[in-house]
């Protein structure tokens, strides 16, 4: 246990100092993958409470992820065109700030897995895996064929939204944002697993017959923590949005419900940091690999084999010892 | 809209739905008896596409190019279950999932790396090619009606090897229990590799058989991949039955909704609208079907769960 | 040239004597290099890269990266570029999603972008920018072409089909700009379907006398096969996407007599497209696609302007870039106000010549075209 935590701090600390030698070093586009990993932890820690706290392995995650960015295009898009968002049954503007879109995409992510997971959990097992990706698939095809938002050619927004107190459009600051976003968003995910609702998920991960018998409803635990896991992959969606200003249906893909669970399987399930290693590990592996070969993803595929027959527990399992910290 | 329009597009919704199932069959035949989840299943229809795409560039004979899809998924699914497969029966879902998730990036961009980028050429057999008339006055693509044939002739088979075979005795009873049948002296890691190999080789026979009619290139597993999860779902997981029926219905399903779908908005919007909304409702439709089979059943039409 | 860093430095021993202008241009090509569409993305390259071969302009630096297609990697790369290394100029993507994704910001950030390929209606109406140039197209432009011409090949009761998706939806629209026939079914198909059974049952019912499809990459070579093996027999006319050199190969004999609308073809008859096609096929051992030309014919643009003026100073650039002086492989180009082209639309027939099927104009369809969207530029 003890290694783990020390190993936290030091990933925790790694992200927050890699950015900063960028930028003393004049290299803005190393602060934007840093950005880049913050943001796709996020969608992980998200996903880590399905998958490893509440044993879901959802195949369907980018619906949330989309959802969220498509929240924030949603809003931001009225106010770059000087329209309102909507004029019945009352006129409501779209907004370019930050802490209502966050808000707005939280809910949206939410409310997605509320829907989702309702049908979802009536299955359990391999069940859910197809199911989850099936209803990914849905939305994907919805958001390419529906022309109000741009359909598959996406919906671009010129400026980066604003959070009070902060140039957003400085990669430094916009960096930071989404590193607090993180940590708190790990913060409560740690509280979360030890809070008496987290005994109650690993019960209902364990042993469903006899959480029940303890008078839990597996299924109603089991709901709640895909919504929260939802509403933070959705959270990371609007993130991930702002980063690139811009949302498209590739974000609600089924490859990228496949790469937010590499991330949280790179770095470890289960594990409180496992995500953001995981997320870090594979834009650097997308980085070097890409820089030397057309054929990139032919290794990539490789090294993810590599890992997952011969280093389980992922990064951090490999790293910190095979047991779940506990303590 | 005619009785005859539609009479030719439940035969077209039937044609792909028994090419799905040659997909379905395999997945589910696998998840039944090693409990394993394949998301590389979409690579091995790209491998018998190209398999049979390249061999019958070289020899001139798509039969022999079949031949080929066959072989070639057969051990391209016999050397993954032997290297990488075999090690993943033990482990959760999870690890399948993202194992599986691997082989296709290694899949795909191999192929490319053999092939190239640019898509590849296979065309219907000459003996096959051009349209014939049904009673009735349907004029028909022939290739079309035989791929009915092949595909009900294989679902027959299946069947006959699960009930009637040693080997099917074999496979059922590892599904129902491994380690028994491991303590009575089968050789259980043999009958992986046999089954897998044999789920492989129907979705490579599926990826030639469908090759002819479209497109052969890197990438062209995956949305049937899809497709084939949907059909397990609605059928019931590890039910060569219902992978059949579900597959049918996915078919039949998905080819009449965009058919029909546009009609039944244009009585309403004007036309150009209701041909937008309408195929984005059709392409929602077999998910509709699986949330609606869900709810009543969840462990699907067939499933044991 | 793809296996070690795809940084290419256009380095020529024979480097031009006497050029007026030594600032060097640093150019950040993005392009899809991976994947299923990566064929456009690779003629793309070696178009662009055949022009700066022969050109050999020792200032002159290319960097080439695969942006997989996708939207967010493409702008995670035009930031790249530009942050890190302070490219002066982005061209090479090849889809309007990604463009859409990419341009206003690369823009904004006072960059200048040439379009070897996607130039969405967005790009070229209200959101027209002096920093942003297509040297391909409008994204109609194609299918206007085959619009115009399909009456004169007979097609009066037209049945037309694409994707539901934005780029199909302005295909059709652009189709029936100048088709003078009736339009007897229109029906939206879902992106990236491979099985065309169901529509062709409705084309057979239709009554039409000629069908126009927009259905590119995979799409079109399943529809086509399908289409041929059906028996239905109808005039086949579309864009040039649909049927270009890079995917008619994959097609076979079922696409010979497929009319389709094009600004570019390798019969065209001039000589600097006599030397592009020959040096492309003796270079690469492939004849050359569309997006070959326009990637030719964007390095060929931007190596006249270089001549002209330093990409230091932006406007005296933009001036040397809207003069277009260089030999185009279409022959008469010019830009019009928007910084799109004003050119001749044609439309082209699939034929067998000898062991491959390649394109050959049949005539053309609208001379000196523009765009639709000119007067929504306010430039």
């Amino acid at each position: 246990m003890r290694r783990e935590a020390i190993l936290n701090a030091a990933i925790a600390i790694a992200l927050l100092a890699v950015p900063l030698a960028a930028q003393a070093m004049g290299e803005p586009f190393v602060i934007t993958l840093a950005t880049k990993v913050a943001i796709l932890a996020l969608a992980g820690v998200g996903l880590n409470i399905a998958l490893g706290l509440g044993g879901m392995v959802s195949l369907g995650h980018a619906a949330f992820f989309g959802i969220g960015g498509y929240a924030m295009a949603v809003l931001a898009a009225p106010v770059q065109a000087y329209e309102p968002l909507m004029t019945w049954p009352v006129e409501v503007a779209g907004t370019k700030s930050m802490p209502i879109i966050w808000l707005a995409a939280t809910l949206a992510g939410g409310l997605a897995a509320l829907a989702i997971g309702a049908l979802s959990l009536r299955t359990s097992g391999v069940y859910f895996i197809m199911i989850t990706l099936a209803f990914g698939q849905m939305l994907y095809y919805f958001a390419i064929s529906w022309p109000a938002y741009g359909g598959e050619d996406g919906l671009s927004i010129y400026v980066r939204n604003g959070f009070p107190g902060l140039n957003t459009l400085e990669p430094l600051q916009f960096f930071a944002l989404c590193y607090g976003v993180l940590m708190v968003a790990l913060l409560f995910s740690r509280v979360l697993a030890r809070s008496r609702f987290g005994l109650a998920l690993a019960g209902a991960r364990q042993n469903p017959l006899r959480s029940a018998a303890l008078g839990i409803r597996p299924y109603s635990v089991k709901l709640t923590a895909f919504v929260i896991s939802g509403a933070i992959t959705g959270l990371a969606g609007a993130l991930f949005a702002d980063l690139n200003r811009f949302v498209s249906p590739a974000m609600l893909s089924w490859q990228t419900s496949g790469e937010i669970m590499v991330f949280v399987i790179l770095g470890g399930v289960a594990r409180l940091f496992g995500p953001v290693a995981g997320a870090a590990l594979f834009i650097l592996l997308e980085h070097w690999l890409g820089g030397f070969s057309e054929y990139w993803k032919l290794f990539l595929g490789l090294a993810l084999l590599g890992i997952v027959l011969f280093a389980r527990g992922g990064l951090i399992g490999t790293i910190a010892g095979r047991e779940v910290a506990h303590d | 809209m005619s009785a005859m329009l539609l009479i030719e597009q439940v035969l077209n919704g039937l044609q792909y739905g028994v090419m799905l199932f040659l997909m379905a069959a395999g997945l589910t035949l696998v998840f039944g008896v090693m409990g394993l989840i394949n998301l590389a299943h979409g690579a091995l229809f790209m491998v018998g596409a190209f398999a049979c795409a390249s061999v019958a560039a070289a020899t001139g004979s798509f039969w022999l190019g079949l031949a080929a899809s066959l072989a070639a998924a057969a051990a391209a699914g016999a050397i993954v279950e032997l290297t990488v497969i075999r090690r993943l029966y033990a482990r959760d879902h999870l690890d399948q999932v993202l194992a599986t998730f691997a082989l296709i990036l290694v899949f795909s961009e191999g192929t490319r790396w053999l092939f190239g980028s640019f898509p590849l050429y296979l065309d219907i057999p000459p003996a096959l090619a051009g349209p014939v008339t049904l009673p009735g006055g349907i004029d028909y693509p022939l290739y079309r009606l035989v791929l009915i044939g092949i595909g009900l002739a294989i679902a027959g088979g299946l069947f006959w090897l699960i009930g009637r075979t040693r080997l099917g005795i074999r496979i059922r009873a590892g599904e129902a229990d491994r380690e028994m049948i491991a303590a009575l002296g089968v050789d259980i890691s043999r009958l992986y590799t046999i089954v897998f190999a044999l789920g492989a080789a129907l979705a490579g026979l599926a990826g030639a058989l469908v090759g002819a009619l479209q497109s052969v290139q890197v990438g062209m597993g995956e949305p049937v991949l899809i497709l084939a999860f949907v059909v397990i779902v609605i059928g019931g997981i590890g039910s060569i039955k219902g992978a059949l029926v579900g597959a049918i219905l996915v078919g039949l399903t998905d080819t009449l909704g965009r058919f029909l779908l546009p009609v039944l908005f244009g009585a309403f919007m004007p036309p150009s609208q209701a041909t937008t909304v309408g195929a984005a409702l059709a392409s929602m439709l077999i998910y509709i079907l699986m949330a609606g089979v869900l709810v009543v059943r969840p462990g699907g039409l067939f499933g044991r769960a | 040239m793809n296996a070690s860093k795809s940084l290419l430095v256009a380095a020529a021993a024979l480097a031009m004597a006497g050029m007026a202008q030594a600032e060097p241009v640093k150019v950040g090509m993005i392009t899809t290099l991976s994947g299923g569409g990566a064929s456009l993305g690779i003629d793309t390259r070696d178009g662009f890269m055949l022009a700066v071969k022969r050109a050999g302009n020792p200032d002159l630096e290319v960097v080439i990266e695969d942006d997989q297609q996708k939207p967010d990697i493409a702008v995670q790369i035009a930031d790249k570029m530009i942050q890190s290394e302070k490219v002066d100029l982005l061209t090479g993507i090849v889809w309007s999603n990604l463009a859409m994704a990419v341009v206003p910001a690369a823009t904004a950030q006072g960059k200048f972008y040439l379009s070897t390929n996607a130039a969405p209606s967005a790009l070229a109406g209200k959101g027209c920018n002096p920093n942003y140039f297509s040297v391909s197209y409008q994204n109609d432009n194609l299918h206007e072409a085959a619009g115009a011409y399909a009456a004169k090949a007979g097609i009066t009761k037209a049945f037309i089909m694409a994707p539901n998706y934005p780029a199909g939806q302005d295909s059709l629209a652009g189709f029936k700009r100048f088709y003078e026939g009736e339009v007897v079914g229109e029906v939206y198909t879902q992106l990236g379907q491979t099985d065309y059974a169901g529509e062709i049952a409705q084309i057979r019912a239709s009554g039409a006398d000629g069908v126009f499809i927009f259905l590119p990459g995979g799409m079109g070579i399943s529809f086509v096969k399908q289409y041929a093996d059906s028996g239905v027999g109808l005039q086949l006319i579309g864009p040039a996407f649909s049927f270009d050199q890079s995917i008619i190969q994959a097609m076979g004999d079922a696409a010979v007599g497929v009319l389709n609308g094009a600004n570019w073809s390798p019969d065209l008859d001039n000589a600097a497209n006599a030397a592009f096609v020959a040096g492309f096929a003796e270079e690469y051992g492939r004849l050359p696609s569309v997006y070959a030309a326009y990637g030719y014919d964007t390095a060929n643009l931007l190596l006249s302007a270089m001549g002209k003026a330093s990409v230091t100073d932006a406007d005296a650039f933009r001036a040397a870039l809207r003069e277009a002086d260089f030999d185009s492989v279409r022959g008469e180009f010019a830009f019009n106000a928007s910084q799109h082209p004003i050119q001749d639309l044609y439309v082209r027939e699939v034929v067998r010549d000898g062991d491959i099927l390649t394109n050959r104009i049949v005539g053309v369809a609208i001379e000196d075209r523009g765009h639709a969207y000119e007067d929504e530029c306010k430039m």
